[in-house]
């Protein structure tokens, strides 16, 4: 039975990916990424990767599937730079002949890894412990592989500054993205009125659990921003000035913190981004929520693009 | 290998100083930005130093293990001698490229904070920070993350301008990126699935030539090579590097490609077993060989004085891939050799093509203009710009004495000496097209301008300093004794010995 779903699941994913690259507007290929996304999810389930399932729906398909919305919807108009940026068939076909080429040789040598694969599954789980945190993928993110963790928040703060550095000169400091216009009535109202503090609570609980189950800030601060996005464009609240010293704090207040913490480590741990034992759990927490911030600030602040008028 | 050893936290302060001065600096913008980029890249240069003195001095790679956390677990820095002398190469050029910048991006008191200066401050740290990551790190997939770190700050900065015809060539080059990423990625993950640790010393000890660890080397090499702009993959670096700022274009072909080559050398000689590596290694020498011809010709050809330059970098890139089959040949004094040369010409192309960036851009903004055609009188109005672009040209030839003769030496000599002539006579073709193409900059220059010319506004002094100082490093390499340059072949593996 299992073994049929698993076979489904392939079939469809591989599905939605030829459909999204053969969908007529680009409209269709976004919701075909979506589509994709959601079930790779679906796969990342079945494989008992919950984490990683959680974080590609939150991000693989949610987020980008956003982001690549509002891209389509900004190159309305501009249909003719499109065609001619568009490749030939010919490029089409040599890039599609490249990419089975990779993936059939990717399968081969996936079928010759060796089995059990080697890992370093239980020495993550032996020593989350150290940490003070049952969740094993936690415990790599801040603990173990703590320096990719900062960097990659690092990464977000530079995505934030590249999307802001591509305006006008004459619109910095200015606000970010469309006005819209506010909803009084009609589903977007409803549904920003009714979704808006669940899916807060649920934003906070994702990133709160990280710790101890399947979440943490990535995905937490993905609904967050998600949230923020549904209120924007229901017309709720405006973005704010990109001059404006709170949201530059709010964006480096995750990797500021971490370095700090890193810091710590060093003054009273075992070395730089060591938690020092006894304060390790608290510290985590704290900087989980300074991360989830700043996770939520640049994700919502990715979708909302460059400033495009005066503040 | 995975402990911590003495001086180890220098390579925590130099990641973490431009890290959090980056995020300083982006908090607090403005004015504060400009002199946090000055302090940090001015201390980075300090703590680079430092490091190269500490590995010269103890014999050893340096090394920290982070968090306390052992490798396959956890993650470590560490700095051998290539990792050294690279970060002290990145260090210098940063640091004259943020002297260079003061005039253009300077934000005055009680000014404003705008676009430009704020983004070029800000991605300048982003871009130290990156280039740390990308040297220092010691294992794949935190390479992963510096290569992203890396791909952000250069489009960023090649941006700085904020031409709409500027976004297109970089739009291509982040294109070529990103698939350069997922090459990387994929090849990462097969390693692990092969041998369960990213680590690059412990890769070194379990990879194989099995057909999972050579997938993965083939998809990250071809990655790496995308975003080296290795021939044929070469396409989208001429526009991309010519159209930026000349202080963007300096950093982006100087530095950001050589991080590519760093982890391609990790790859091929640390990870790679020599047998699979020497095999492959004429065929991306080949590739290199062809870059040389390829793009020194087509920069003969070029009208624009900038697409010159940034051609002469895709000639120039070919250069480094000569070592591989040199370095993995078998014989130990001319893998010596040849592992010099090129890091040698890694290090002296970084300050020679700075330099040629840097007073292109000088000799372009007085003259209104950069048509390779139409340079006269440029000579006489910033002789400084001029030279400085001639002291480059003659170590990117291959002229005694300069460091890139030095390298071009050593690659030669090794050549030789290992009965791979064929590449000789490439490094002896290329100097003569290189010769011939800085020749073309540098007669026209001196003639005198057109009689109806407008005269050239002079540059401010400053900048023109900057750009000759550069230049003037790249030939005091080739002054410096061999012997002194034994930190580079600090922590090397050797063939058949232990790494």
């Amino acid at each position: 039975m299992g073994g049929l779903v698993d076979w489904l699941l392939a079939a469809l994913v591989l599905g939605a990916a030829a459909w999204t690259l053969a969908a007529p507007t680009g409209f269709a290929a976004v919701v075909g990424f979506v589509g994709f996304g959601l079930l790779v999810t679906l796969a990342w389930v079945r494989l008992g990767a919950v984490d990683v399932a959680l974080t590609e729906a939150a991000i693989g398909a949610g987020a980008t599937g956003v982001i690549l919305l509002m891209a389509v919807v900004r190159l309305r108009g501009g249909a003719e730079e499109v065609s001619a940026a568009t490749p030939g068939r010919a490029v089409m076909v040599a890039a599609g002949l490249l990419a089975g080429g990779v993936g059939l040789a990717l399968a081969l040598a996936v079928l010759a890894l060796p089995d059990p694969a080697p890992g370093l599954a239980a020495a993550a789980m032996a020593r989350r412990g150290e940490l003070g945190l049952g969740n094993p993928v936690a415990a790599v993110l801040m603990g173990y592989r703590g320096l990719d963790t900062l960097l990659e928040s690092v990464v977000l703060v530079f995505a934030v500054l590249a999307v802001w550095s591509m305006a006008p000169d004459r619109r910095w400091g200015g606000i970010p993205g469309p006005r819209f216009p506010r909803q009084e009535a009609g589903p977007l109202a409803l549904l920003a009125r009714l979704l808006l503090p669940i899916g807060l609570v649920i934003g906070i609980h994702v990133a709160w659990v990280g710790a101890e189950a399947p979440g943490g800030k990535f995905q937490g601060g993905t609904i967050l921003a998600a949230m923020w996005v549904l209120a924007w464009v229901a017309g709720l609240v405006q973005p704010p000035a990109i001059a404006s010293q709170a949201v530059r704090l709010a964006l480096v207040a995750g990797p500021l913190a971490f370095l700090l913490a890193g810091f710590a480590g060093m003054a009273l741990g075992e070395g730089f981004l060591a938690w020092p034992p006894g304060l390790a759990k608290p510290m985590i927490l704290l900087v989980e929520a300074a991360m989830t911030l700043s996770v939520a600030a640049a994700l919502a602040l990715l979708v909302a693009g460059p400033p495009e008028r005066a503040a | 290998m995975s402990g911590t050893t003495p001086g180890g936290w220098l390579l925590v302060l130099a990641l973490a100083l431009p890290v959090g001065g980056m995020l300083l600096a982006f908090a607090l913008g403005g004015r504060t930005a400009e002199r946090i980029a000055l302090g940090v890249l001015g201390l980075g240069t300090v703590l680079a130093g430092m490091i190269a003195a500490e590995v010269y001095a103890a014999g050893a790679p340096l090394a920290y293990r982070l968090g306390g956390w052992a490798p396959p677990l956890g993650l470590r820095l560490q700095a051998d001698g290539l990792a050294a002398a690279m970060l002290l190469t990145a260090a210098l050029v940063l640091l004259a490229v943020a002297l260079f910048g003061r005039a253009a991006q300077a934000t005055p008191p009680g000014v404003q904070e705008a676009r430009a200066p704020f983004t070029f401050w800000t991605f300048l740290l982003a871009l130290a920070a990156s280039l740390a990551a990308a040297f220092l790190g010691g294992d794949l997939f935190n390479l992963f993350v510096a290569l992203e770190m890396l791909t952000f700050a250069a489009l960023s900065l090649a941006c700085l301008d904020g031409r709409p015809s500027q976004f297109r060539s970089e739009l291509r080059y982040l294109f070529f990126a990103l698939i350069g990423s997922v090459l990387y990625l994929l090849g990462t993950a097969l390693l692990y699935g092969a041998h369960g640790t990213l680590d690059i010393a412990l890769l070194a000890e379990r990879a194989g030539a099995d057909l999972p660890t050579l997938l993965a080397a083939a998809l990250m090499t071809a990655g790496l090579l995308a975003k080296m702009a290795l021939f044929p993959l070469h396409l989208w670096l001429p526009p991309a590097h010519a159209g930026a700022p000349p202080a963007a274009s300096a950093l982006l072909s100087g530095l950001v490609v050589k991080a590519a080559f760093v982890l391609l050398l990790r790859l091929w000689i640390w990870v790679l077993p020599p047998v699979p590596a020497g095999a492959g290694a004429p065929l991306l020498a080949g590739l290199g060989a062809a870059a040389i011809l390829v793009g020194s010709l087509i920069a003969l050809r070029q009208e624009r004085l900038k697409l010159l330059v940034a051609y002469s970098t895709v000639a120039q890139i070919g250069y480094l891939f000569l070592m591989l089959p040199l370095v993995l040949a078998g014989d130990p004094e001319a893998a010596a050799r040849a592992w010099l040369g090129g890091i040698l010409q890694a290090a002296s192309h970084a300050f020679a093509k700075a330099a040629m960036f840097l007073s292109a851009g000088l000799v372009a903004g007085a003259l209104g203009h950069d048509r390779v055609a139409e340079l006269g009188g440029a000579g006489r109005a910033m002789p400084m710009a001029v030279i400085a672009f001639g002291l480059a040209g003659l170590s990117l030839m291959g002229i005694p004495p300069s460091g890139g003769f030095t390298a071009k030496w050593l690659l030669l000599t090794a050549a030789l000496g290992t009965g791979q002539w064929w590449w000789a006579a490439v490094i002896l073709g290329g100097g003569l097209l290189t010769g011939g193409y800085v020749y073309r900059v540098l007669a026209g220059s001196l003639t005198a301008p057109p009689a109806a010319a407008p005269r050239p506004e002079p540059p401010a002094q400053g900048p023109e300093r900057v750009a000759l100082a550069l230049a003037l490093v790249s030939v005091a390499l080739g002054l410096v004794p061999l012997a002194s340059f034994g930190l580079v072949q600090i922590g090397r593996p050797i063939l058949g010995g232990a790494p």
